[in-house]
């Protein structure tokens, strides 16, 4: 177990595809900063999908869109993000849009929302073309939208193309949004919820669908979500967000199995099982931090009962088992993980 | 939607017998005796005219046979004869409505230009000096008394600074090219009186921008409000995600989505503008409706006022119905239900 | 959970009140007061002769003489007891007018509701100061005249905004409770409807002000409103114009017709600031 040391190199090629050290984002106020994102580590390579759970307002999203430059007017980014070699923080705002849409592409929650209501299909997922390969004459975009199109499952597409989103059901409008993310071959993939806003058996086409994508295409896919559900299927590995930090990270079977994290716990728990004995469903006791109003010590402590005198006085480090690797003082001394007791009893209580 | 446009369609002739019958009230009520609306003053004294009117308008009989001649004669396209020019107002109207028409729609130009421009430049640069700046402006717009600030903007850049002609659309010395369309700019072009031209868009120039100015407002405010709702919306974010450059954005993604309230508001203002035209062409002697308007109504030529009256409410219909149309089929959504 | 004090409790403005507002507020008093006192503020008479003819401003006469030799700045002042009062009195007969008539077509509809409804939509049909051109000129020279006119032209304004407001606020539930209880019509309508209803006429009423000052001083300056000799703000236009050189005719009320309706509009804003802040910016 080592605290706070380098962490090991993982197994791409040449280092990592993306990486994130330290990572803050924070909005002025009328008593100095207020941090959203406190300083975040992320690490991901190639091939490799990157779950990233937390509740709303843990700076989840928030942090990936600071990453890529899409962060508000008024939010101060600091901190490294490394992309194919390339530092990102601070880059000139003409670069960082080369660089999105084409290396980097990013799918939103709301796809009725997310696309222009006003422009077609075909006109929109041009656009990404157009803005990346400059000399592109419209017929060959539009090859490329149609094969686009199939690629992603959409049927029909030389009609499709024609139409606009509001045409589209729920789950194919989230394909062309897809589409538009991939259509120039982008080596990461972000995808912020991008299942929350669908039907649950929509939610598994198009989760499917972006596995199927990434081993098409080798990308490398971030996957932003708070359902613990959708990274359980889905993800490689998962970091666990509160507050504006990396509660807990490792590979998605390691922590289901193992959560060293109180709140990693909680969550777990607070997942509905049919075969529960419990009539009542558990939900973390309290609400998350305001901005303003962040808690000295761990942020967590106030919801934790775990929590002992020297979480209320200083940050927990970031212990690590391998892999494996979690922010708390009592990481290794949280009593062993059992689920169908932890329900029964509520959870964090162990 | 063939359904709406049938919808409107027909209210309008009803809209349209209300304005005719409204008018015909004004009439009835003037000083109590009808035969002041339809025969000047100085020419009450001549019985022959006296005479001729009551023929022609049937102020012998009461009042609901009255008004159906009224109506009749409307139809016939007879509105009287002014008591000023001593001509059918018909024919009057007729020749002034282009001059009207030129000013109302450059100031159209000009006022929606300036006025989508500045909502731009306010919403992007939100809560700074420029928003602050735009905000005054469009507060002035629609303070200022037109009429004064027609004077002021006369008296400053005619007068005082020399840069621009005074009142008229041509300068008196030049010889008005023959009217084909009414329109000073275009007739002179047709001419190819390319001096004249350019002095017909010089004259024009104050009392648009003028005019323009009371409607720049409103249309900014407007332009601001949506555009600042807009830019919030979910589809930004995703041109932005696409590397799509800030220009792009605000144009092509975000304004692209207003334009439906703003083309309606522009629609609008032309009301607003033949409100103002009353006023401005009698500044700057525009010789348009508004002007024959204000002449008529100082000299009580009632016949004019009225003509005007029902004319200027026949206008404001139509473009009103106009709008609405263009409305519904500007929107997608509604137009393939 | 440790919080961080932001700071000791001071004296601060409820969040509505702006400095526009406030400027409003002060420009309005100013011409409130030259309505009631304008010799608390007016060197000389209006209708006399105190000078040597067109004068420039000076500083005997702040803004110079007019054709007549009286002072501009005076007639200005004076100017504010036309135009504030038949402002608000045309503002307020149309706010009584069109109020009734749009409470009575929203509440009971039926034949006069559409009858109401159909002279609302006419009248609004016509661009209204052709109208109330047309209505000044048939009812005789004078304010008065112009007044009504413009009453007119503005009160289906109201009716249409009230008429909406008591369609919606009918069909809420206490409405039915009342009506359940066997309240009678116009009870209901007095006591249970009309006061909900009156938040987006006030503001309006307010907003308006300015326009029916504008609206007046137009058929003033056209000439269908007041006759001389009255200081009326635009007559003086009128005035000003006519003697085009001598700028500062048409100078002071030009700025007076811009100060008051500008106060009345910051007014105007505040109030719907204070009502629905969620309007505000």
């Amino acid at each position: 177990m080592k605290a706070n040391m380098e962490y090991e190199k993982s197994a791409g090629a040449a280092g990592p595809l993306l990486r994130i050290r330290d990572l803050k984002v924070g909005f002025s106020g009328r008593n100095g900063m207020l941090l959203a994102v406190r300083g975040l580590n992320i690490e991901l390579s190639k091939g490799e999908v990157l779950g990233i759970v937390g509740e709303s307002g843990s700076g989840k999203s928030l942090g990936m869109l600071s990453s890529i430059g899409l962060q508000a007017r008024n939010a101060e980014v600091s901190g490294s993000v490394v992309f194919d070699g390339q530092e990102l923080v601070g880059k000139p705002r003409s670069e960082m849009r080369a660089l999105r849409g084409s290396k980097i592409g990013m799918i939103f929650q709301d796809p009725l929302s997310s696309l222009n209501p006003v422009m077609t299909v075909g006109d929109q997922i041009r656009e990404v073309l157009f803005l990346h390969n400059k000399g592109m004459s419209k017929a060959q975009a539009t090859e490329r939208v149609l094969e686009l199109l199939r690629l992603v499952a959409i049927p029909q597409p030389d009609r499709r193309i024609k139409q606009y989103p509001h045409e589209f059901s729920g789950g194919m409008r989230q394909r062309v949004m897809i589409a538009m993310a991939i259509a120039n071959n982008p080596a990461l993939l972000v995808a912020d919820e991008p299942t929350t806003a669908l039907d649950v058996t929509v939610q598994a086409q198009i989760m499917l669908m972006l596995r199927e994508l990434k081993e098409k295409l080798g990308l490398a896919l971030v996957l932003i979500t708070h359902d613990l559900g959708v990274v359980a299927g889905h993800a490689d590995r998962v970091a666990v967000i509160y507050a504006g930090l990396i509660v807990e990270e490792a590979e998605v079977r390691e922590l289901f199995a193992n959560p060293r994290h109180p709140y990693t716990r909680g969550l777990i728990a607070s997942i509905p099982k049919l075969s529960s004995s419990e009539d009542k469903l558990y939900s973390i006791p309290g609400a998350p931090p305001m901005l303003g109003a962040m808690p000295e010590g761990c942020a967590f402590h106030p919801r934790c009962s775990f929590a002992q005198d020297i979480c209320r006085k200083s940050a927990p480090p970031t212990l690590e088992f391998g892999r494996h690797r979690a922010a708390c003082h009592f990481a290794e001394s949280l009593p062993p993980w059992n689920e169908t007791a932890a329900v029964a009893k509520g959870a964090a209580h162990g | 939607m063939l359904n709406y446009i049938l919808r409107r369609s027909i209210a309008m002739p009803f809209i349209l017998l209300g304005i005719v019958t409204m008018a015909f009230m004004l009439t009835a009520i003037t000083k109590g005796d009808p035969l002041t609306a339809v025969v000047s003053e100085q020419q009450m004294g001549n019985p022959e005219i006296v005479a001729a009117a009551k023929q022609r308008w049937g102020l012998d009989k009461p009042l609901p046979a009255r008004y159906l001649i009224y109506v009749g004669n409307l139809l016939k396209g007879d509105m009287g004869t002014s008591f000023v020019t001593r001509q059918p107002v018909a024919r009057d109207l007729m020749m002034r409505l282009p001059a009207t028409f030129e000013l109302v729609i450059a100031a159209m130009i000009i006022g929606s230009a300036v006025g989508i421009l500045f909502g731009l430049l306010a919403a992007y640069y939100r809560d700074t000096a420029i928003d602050q700046g735009a905000r005054i402006f469009s507060l002035f717009g629609s303070s200022v008394p037109i009429f004064w600030l027609g004077l002021a903007a006369l008296f400053l850049f005619s007068v005082k600074f020399q840069i621009l002609p005074g009142p008229g659309r041509l300068d008196p010395r030049m010889a008005a090219p023959p009217v084909v369309t009414g329109f000073m700019t275009i007739d002179t072009l047709l001419a190819g009186n390319w001096t004249a031209f350019k002095d017909a868009l010089v004259h024009l120039v104050l009392p648009s921008v003028v005019l323009g100015w009371t409607v720049a407002g409103t249309i900014s405010r407007l332009v601001r409000a949506n555009m600042l709702e807009v830019m919030e919306r979910e589809f930004i974010l995703t041109a932005r995600a696409k590397g799509a450059g800030e220009m792009r954005v605000v144009l092509h993604h975000a304004f692209r989505n207003i334009l439906v309230p703003v083309l309606t508001v522009i629609s609008y203002s032309f009301a607003y503008l033949i409100t103002g035209a009353v006023l401005t062409e009698t500044v700057f002697a525009w010789p348009g409706m508004g002007s024959y308007a204000v002449t008529a109504a100082r000299s009580l030529d009632f016949p004019a006022i009225i003509g005007v009256t029902i004319v200027g409410g026949v206008m404001f219909l139509i473009t009103n119905l106009l709008t609405d149309i263009a409305y519904v089929l500007a929107n997608p959504r509604v137009r393939l239900n | 959970m440790a919080m961080v004090q932001t700071g000791s409790a001071r004296f601060r403005l409820p969040v509505w009140v702006s400095p526009a507002l406030i400027v409003g507020g002060v420009v309005v008093l100013f011409w409130l007061i030259a309505t009631l006192f304008p010799y608390w503020i007016a060197p000389h008479d209006p209708f006399d002769m105190v000078g040597r003819r067109l004068q420039a401003p000076s500083s005997s006469f702040l803004m110079g003489t007019d054709a007549l030799g009286r002072d501009v700045f005076s007639r200005t002042v004076h100017g504010a007891r036309y135009s504030l009062p038949i402002a608000l009195l045309v503002v307020a007969s149309a706010v009584v007018i069109g109020s009734a008539a749009g409470a009575i077509a929203g509440y009971r509809g039926g034949f006069v509701g559409n009858v109401i409804m159909r002279l609302v939509d006419i009248t609004l049909s016509f661009p209204p100061i052709l109208l109330a051109m047309a209505v000044a000129a048939s009812l005789g020279p004078g304010l008065f005249s112009a007044a009504i006119a413009m009453v007119v032209v503005w009160w289906p304004v109201y009716a249409r905004l009230m008429r909406a407001q008591v369609l919606e606020v009918r069909e809420r539930e206490h409405v039915e409770a009342a009506v359940a209880a066997g309240a009678g019509n116009f009870r209901i309508l007095t006591k249970h409807i009309l006061p909900l209803c009156w938040t987006p006429i006030l503001i309006s009423a307010s907003m308006d002000l300015g326009q029916v000052i504008l609206l007046a001083a137009s058929l003033s300056f056209i000439g269908l409103g007041a006759t001389p000799p009255t200081p009326e703000w635009g007559a003086m236009i009128s005035d000003g114009a006519r003697n085009f050189y001598n700028w500062w005719i048409a100078f002071g009320p030009g700025m007076a017709i811009l100060t008051a309706v500008l106060g009345f509009n910051f007014i105007g804003d505040g109030l719907r600031d204070y009502f629905d802040p969620r309007s505000a910016k």
